[in-house]
């Protein structure tokens, strides 16, 4: 083959990869469906399977990137899937430039997390089991990023929580798994209802499920205001629940309780950001209401600083970390909900990089020291450097540390919601930002830094495999330079290529600028001026108060608690909603279905059994009537029917029979009596 | 043979029963053999049927392989045989299911096997007719012959409490059934007692009868049919039938028997009389989200494995009634649906719950635990079950309730967010056993517990596949019931 063919060929690829796009989720459910079926004869090699599998997508997915930057226009494909009366309804993928930003988020994290996992997870009594549920799970969430349709999203979206559940309960032996799977499970569900209902509401008013198809009515005026605004605050609920925002975030924290690469990948950079990415997606129907913006914001906003207060007092390195992600996904839609397009997706970008980053480090350092409990550990920056530089440039990177990942796309959040002119969320966000800078440098004091307060577990510490540090060390990069393509030093390019021409087709010129205006424009430069000093300030302050404490201790922790002990108490209580939710809604129905239990068998059933003693009773007479006239004139005839008449017998003294005859008999009755009256 | 599947579909397993009957009782395996065999026939039947589908042209009143022979012509009975989109997927479950049973059996039933054999048999027959049978009185034959196999196989083969839940079983359904055959006359006589053809006194009951004739006949028909659905406040005698038969009889009751009831509702209550059916629709309704949400939370006060099934049965064919009762296109095709999906669900659940109470020779949710361990692929199946079971988008029972909730929502929109309400419980229950059952730590008495075997492995392996193609594929079963559906709604004025 000459070069000139090999590059036409190239030339060619990418459009014939994007209308087969259906290939990249494709190759991770084969790997399930393979490890699930050869289970037992793949061993401990089911991880190269999914491994091989997922870098398979991450290929075809960095090709259809570049091949939509190429082509410059979204790229659909599908084809019929049912026809129900009226209704036509398709089934297909769209590649825009949302879907390839997410394709490629995914794969990368899913690509580290399965060369993490087999290190991490090795010598695991049901590891085959546990990358044939990763594998599942990444191929729900690349055919969500690519789903067309609210149909197919919320399949994905669901199978994804079957294995959230699954993996949240992989030692399942041990009682909290147990419970925070379904804890899980129960919690999203509540959410995905409510998702649904607002599904129903858009395709009764449509006809469609097609995401695009909506929009574009929503866009054309032709649904109502207050249809818009139902739906959408119905959609949000769906993203409250699966992106753990207040008031469902109860689950999330205890999803910890699932191996540490799962918290990782699931929890942390791609599943619980699905909430967000529907938000997203749904976009051009959001922005047509101006009440949903607004809750979409107010719940974000509410949810980043109620959990970034909780992070501040967590003693278990994994729910800080927890914590921290419910905040920060708090934060993507406090952004999404103020008009921030483009700064609550590129928040979503980074974060998955760095959070994911953040918690596999938690897990390395857990392999070193058996525990995730932060005040038995101290000082192991000495032992694992590579753990805890790459941690370093994770937690800078959350605390918004110029110019690493989370700053760009933080600051990018802070200038929208300024520019949205809602102060109280502006300085929520400003707080959430200084506490998120204290629970790290917390974080970072207490595992890596200071002297060792559990000699025992520092002595047996040390670096994990390659395996293990490999992802560290790409991840780490990321968070460091994931922020730029966002960044002004690139002139924005990623907002440019988020462009909502590539993403919502149909929506007016005008929601257009409006939402571009919030970002960038309105408040112009002056603003920015304005809003990046506050970001730093902030970072740094919470920066150096942290420090202070757990670094200089120029104030001692204790003393920092008794003085604080009212809403310490509140904060680590987790102001109690789990306690709240244990009365009001699950006792209350156990309770309920206990006493559906009893009334049934006690009422329901006790009437039938009455009313059958009594017919009993009553049908006696006519028993005698039947043994002794009628069955005595056809004695004759019995011969032939005694044998299925004894087995008759044998199972209930015969008053089968004494019941039929006064049946037949009240029939022919009522028959003659409904005939009488009625015709 | 290709012109008279029906008859042959409906009575090769009575001539199995037969056969069966002729054979010797010592010879178990031959017996065994030959009830695969005469079960086996009738789903190669359906699946030809299926192939022959659409080179059909439909036939006078719609149906397709229609079959007519006058029987008693001075009273206008005749044996009218034929099947449409409505019926044929229930008669493809029917030989499905028949046979899964039959198969189930192979290794569960241990005394009077023949006897066994033969009445199943006899019991696949009397389905097949009822979903068949296009003329009244055949039909009414057929609806009854159902009972007496199913008296004796639960009355027989039970548990402990058998006699009490077979009787029971009898009784109610007898009574359900002697009011329907009220209706039935009564349809009869006043459409001028010409003639028991379903479909021609569907065409003229409305003209005929006068608007309080239709309210009670359509009531009287409603009691036969709710009674086998079963619709609160007669469905004690499910939980009851369900814990004391064998396993493999309480699939065939979960997956098929209670769909004559749904299937009366379609086929005779709502196109026969449809003002009345438009009338009663807010009874429907109510007693439609009774079903889901008092049978998902008896469901979750159950410790018995099988009536926690037994119940969840009861919640989902509240979806059917609800579907009926908004009337609308999407809300019939779903109810159809859910027809089928619950029998494939409802028909695995059971047959795993059998799997695991022969081994651990328990029921009892508490003493059970760390199923995952012990038996990891009969638990796997049963998780399986039971997500397909809470609505688990990508399997068929999710496309039956999320049709049926959006051709709900546009008529009532309360009536969606009630049912959904059920469906929260029903995920809460499944989760709960699950939690319970299968995961935590084995108990040392099941430590050493076989797993599947090969037979029972052949066994589930359809009824899994097609809970996975129906929830991906939906359109293979829909283009079956969409005909129908969109006749239903022509009935009633176009809803």
């Amino acid at each position: 083959m000459t070069l000139l063919e090999k590059t036409m060929a190239a030339a060619a690829l990418p459009p014939a990869l994007l209308e087969n796009i259906w290939l990249v989720p494709a190759l991770p459910l084969a790997s399930w469906v393979v490890i699930t079926f050869f289970n037992r004869r793949l061993g401990e090699r089911a991880a190269h399977v999914g491994t091989a599998a997922v870098l398979g997508s991450l290929v075809l997915a960095v090709a259809a990137f570049v091949g939509l930057l190429r082509i410059g226009h979204p790229v659909s494909s599908g084809g019929h899937w049912l026809t129900l009366g009226p209704v036509e309804l398709r089934m297909g993928f769209t590649v825009d430039s949302l879907g390839a930003v997410m394709l490629l988020v995914v794969s990368i994290v899913s690509a580290a997390v399965h060369v993490y996992s087999v290190g991490y997870m090795h010598g695991d009594r049901r590891y085959q089991r546990y990358f044939g549920t990763l594998s599942l799970f990444t191929s729900a969430m690349l055919a969500l990023v690519l789903a067309d349709n609210f149909l197919l999203l919320l399949i994905s979206w669901e199978v994804m929580g079957l294995c959230s559940y699954l993996l949240i309960g992989h030692w399942f032996e041990q009682a909290w798994p147990r419970m925070a799977s379904m804890k899980a499970f129960m919690t999203t569900r509540v959410g995905d209802v409510a998702m649904m209902i607002g599904i129903w509401l858009l395709f009764t008013q449509t006809g469609t499920f097609n995401i695009a198809d909506i929009t574009r009515s929503a866009a054309e005026g032709h649904l109502g205001p207050a249809v818009i605004t139902i739906a959408a605050v119905l959609l949000f609920a769906g993203a409250v629940g699966k992106s753990a925002q207040f008031p469902l975030h109860v689950w999330l924290p205890d999803a910890m309780a699932g191996p540490t690469p799962v918290s990782a990948l699931i929890h942390a950079a791609t599943m619980v950001a699905a909430g967000v990415y529907l938000v997203a997606r749904s976009y051009g129907i959001f922005m047509h209401s101006a009440e949903a913006m607004l809750t979409v914001a107010v719940i974000g906003g509410f949810t980043a600083l109620f959990a970034a207060t909780i992070a501040t007092v967590m003693t278990d390195f994994k729910k800080v970390l927890a914590y921290s992600t419910v905040s920060q996904l708090g934060y993507m839609m406090l952004g999404l909900g103020v008009g921030g397009f483009v700064a609550g997706v590129f928040h979503l970008v980074t974060h998955a990089f760095f959070k994911a980053l953040l918690f596999l480090t938690s897990g390395s350092v857990s392999h070193a020291v058996g525990t995730f409990e932060i005040h038995e550990m101290g000082g192991l920056a000495r032992k694992m450097k590579v753990t805890f530089w790459t941690f370093l440039a994770g937690a800078a990177a959350l605390a918004g540390i110029p110019p690493l990942a989370g700053f760009w796309s933080k600051d990018e959040i802070l200038l929208a919601v300024f520019g949205s002119g809602y102060h109280v969320l502006f300085w929520m966000a400003v707080a959430t930002a200084f506490l998120t800078a204290y629970y790290m440098t917390r974080l970072t004091c207490l595992v890596f830094l200071g002297r060792p307060r559990d000699r025992h577990r520092y002595e047996h510490a040390h670096e994990s495999p390659l395996s293990m540090t490999g992802p560290l060390v790409v991840l780490g990069a990321l968070a460091v330079v994931a922020g730029l393509p966002g960044s002004a030093w690139m002139g924005h390019w990623l907002g440019h290529f988020l462009d909502f021409g590539h993403t919502l087709p149909g929506l007016s010129a005008a929601g257009h600028d409006a939402a571009a205006h919030a970002a960038h424009g309105a408040a112009g430069h002056g603003a920015a001026a304005l809003v990046m000093p506050i970001a730093i300030g902030s970072a740094v302050l919470g920066i150096l108060v942290g420090y202070a404490v757990y670094g200089l201790r120029l104030v001692r922790r204790e003393s920092l608690i008794r003085a604080f002990r009212p809403i310490y108490t509140l904060f680590k209580n987790k102001y109690y909603v789990d306690e709240l939710y244990q009365v009001v809604f699950v006792r209350p129905s156990v309770r309920l279905a206990e006493m559906c239990g009893i009334f049934d068998n006690r009422v329901i059933d006790g009437l039938v059994n009455g009313v059958g003693a009594v017919t009993v009773e009553t049908s006696a007479a006519a028993g005698e009537f039947d043994n002794i006239v009628i069955d005595g004139a056809v004695n004759g005839l019995a011969d032939g029917t005694v044998a299925a008449g004894r087995q008759l017998r044998r199972a209930h003294t015969g008053q089968v029979q004494s019941y039929m005859v006064a049946l037949y008999a009240g029939a022919a009755v009522s028959l003659l009596a409904l005939l009488w009256f009625l015709l | 043979m290709s012109g008279s599947y029906l008859t042959l579909i409906t009575f090769i397993p009575l001539a199995g029963t037969v056969l069966i009957l002729l054979l010797p009782r010592q010879r178990v395996e031959l017996i065994k053999r030959a009830a695969a065999l005469f079960s086996l026939v009738p789903l190669l039947l359906a699946v030809a049927m299926w192939a022959e589908w659409g080179q059909r042209a439909a036939g006078a009143y719609g149906m397709r392989f229609l079959e007519r022979l006058e029987w008693i012509p001075s009273l206008g009975i005749s044996y009218l045989m034929g099947t449409d989109g409505l019926s044929f997927p229930l008669v493809f479950l029917t030989a499905l299911l028949s046979f899964v049973a039959v198969m189930a059996s192979w290794g569960m039933i241990k005394h009077r096997e023949k006897d066994f054999f033969a009445l199943l048999l006899l019991l696949e027959t009397g389905m097949m007719g009822v979903f068949l049978a296009l003329d009244y009185i055949v039909f009414y034959v057929f609806w009854e012959l159902v009972l007496v196999p199913m008296y004796f196989l639960i009355g027989i083969w039970g548990g402990p409490r058998r006699e009490y839940a077979a009787i029971k079983f009898f009784i109610y359904t007898l009574v359900g059934s002697v009011i329907m055959l009220i209706g039935i006359l009564a349809l009869y006589f006043g459409t001028g007692a010409v003639s028991f053809n379903m479909m021609e006194i569907a065409s003229k009951a409305g003209g005929m009868l006068t608007w309080r004739a239709q309210l009670w006949v359509f009531l009287a028909l409603f009691l036969g049919f709710a009674v086998k659905v079963p619709v609160f406040p007669f469905h004690t005698w499910l939980p009851d039938a369900h814990v004391e038969a064998p396993t493999p009889i309480s699939v065939v009751l979960a997956a098929i028997l209670l769909k004559m009831g749904t299937y009366g509702f379609f086929r005779i209550s709502y196109p026969t009389l449809p003002d009345a059916a438009r009338a009663f629709a807010v009874m429907f309704a109510a007693l439609g989200l009774i079903n889901i949400i008092y049978g998902a939370l008896t469901a979750m006060a159950q410790k018995d494995l099988k009536k926690l099934v037994a119940y969840s049965s009861i919640s989902h064919m509240g979806f059917v009634l609800l579907g009926l009762a908004a009337g609308t296109h999407l809300a019939l095709a779903g109810a159809m649906y859910m027809n089928i999906s619950h029998g494939l669900i409802s028909g695995l659940l059971f047959l795993m719950v059998g799997a695991i109470y022969d081994r651990t020779h328990t029921r009892e949710i508490p003493k059970l635990s760390g199923l995952y361990v012990t038996v990891p692929v009969i638990a796997t199946v049963l998780a399986f079950g039971a997500f397909a079971n809470l609505g688990l988008p990508g399997l068929a029972g999710f496309i039956a309730e999320f049709f049926v909730l959006a051709g709900v929502f546009p008529a009532s929109v309360t009536w969606v967010a009630l049912a959904v309400l059920g469906m929260l419980v029903v995920a809460g229950f499944n989760l709960w056993m699950m939690q319970r059952t299968l995961m935590g730590e084995k108990r040392a008495e099941y430590a050493e517990l076989p797993d599947a075997t090969p037979l029972e492995l052949f066994t589930y392996a359809p009824v899994v596949a097609l809970i996975v193609i129906l929830g991906v594929a939906p359109g293979l079963l829909m283009r079956f019931l969409d005909g129908p559906a969109a006749d239903i709604v022509l009935r009633l004025g176009g809803m």
